[in-house]
């Protein structure tokens, strides 16, 4: 069972109150981009065992969307932060490398 | 005049701990910024009184305000009163982002009141929500599951609690709440 703190109603909400939301940090190409950025975007997406990035929705509670930091192997969450930004936060990023040391996802370390 | 009457209409049902219809209940909407002064001094005009933090409820007789989300409160007041209050509010919220809503008929609200002890096991049964009396302490307002619906839930002292949910959904959750407090479901877990 996977249990996820929302940042913004401050409830440690446990996964069925909780919606996942797929990958977290996509950026969108739209009308207009080349056809392989669109082809990227839809759908390629990360598959990693280990660190991961998420978004989640805390959908049978305050309703707002959040991130995500967790480990697929373990299931180890290693923090929740804000939707509002397009990479993880450094203290996030920080807690990760404290008990995954070398550990990347996409291009970021 | 139209005879209004609440979802349950009325309905009881006595187990462990009495499930009742609460009746028709005033409740408004309010999304916002909830750092804005002018919000917050608006809310204190309509209702009298102040706006929760995160996850609380205050209440003052018949008039409550129960934090929903960052950025949004529920105000409880007496049926009849609900329009005017949200006219009142619409009326000092103009110029600022928002939106003031009666939702008074889109949701119904349940009493729950019996033993301390056991209005909590009755809940604890349906949500995934420690209901330690540690844990959630009259004045806290929880917004949840129940079973396989939205709710929110709050306790008004030790011995009462109530619980909001689409009135699409109100006959489902009372049915949840008196199969949870069926004679002979206790548990014991909190006494």
């Amino acid at each position: 069972m996977l249990i996820l703190h929302c940042p913004y109603c401050g409830v440690d909400a446990e996964e069925t109150e909780l919606h996942a939301g797929g990958e977290a940090h996509l950026k969108r190409f739209g009308p207009h981009s080349s056809d392989e950025d669109f082809e990227t975007y839809l759908f390629a997406r990360e598959n990693p065992k280990g660190v991961h990035f998420e978004r989640w929705r805390h959908a049978n509670g305050c309703g707002k969307w959040f991130h995500a930091a967790r480990c697929t192997a373990t299931l180890e969450v290693f923090g929740t932060y804000s939707a509002q930004v397009t990479t993880p936060p450094q203290a996030i990023r920080d807690a990760i490398t404290a008990k995954r040391p070398g550990w990347s996802w996409r291009d970021v370390q | 005049m139209s005879d209004t009457v609440s979802a349950l209409n009325g309905a009881t049902f006595q187990g462990f701990v009495t499930v009742e219809d609460a009746g028709l209940q005033g409740m408004i909407t309010l999304r916002g910024d909830l750092g804005s002064a002018k919000l917050l001094a608006a809310v204190t005009a309509a209702t009298g009184l102040v706006t929760p933090s995160q996850r609380k409820i205050v209440s003052q007789g018949d008039m409550a305000v129960a934090w929903m989300s960052p950025d949004e409160v529920l105000i409880l007041t007496p049926y009849d009163q609900a329009g005017t209050i949200a006219a009142t509010l619409a009326q000092a919220l103009s110029g600022e982002h928002g939106l003031v809503q009666t939702v008074s008929d889109a949701r119904t609200v349940v009493r729950l009141t019996g033993a301390p002890g056991s209005v909590r096991e009755v809940l604890a049964k349906l949500a995934p929500v420690d209901l330690s009396p540690q844990a959630f302490e009259p004045g806290e307002f929880r917004r949840t599951r129940l079973a396989q619906v939205a709710g929110a839930m709050w306790f008004d002292d030790t011995t009462s609690a109530r619980i909001i949910c689409f009135r699409s959904v109100a006959d489902y959750v009372f049915k949840l709440l008196c199969i949870s407090a069926e004679e002979g479901g206790e548990v014991d877990y909190f006494n």
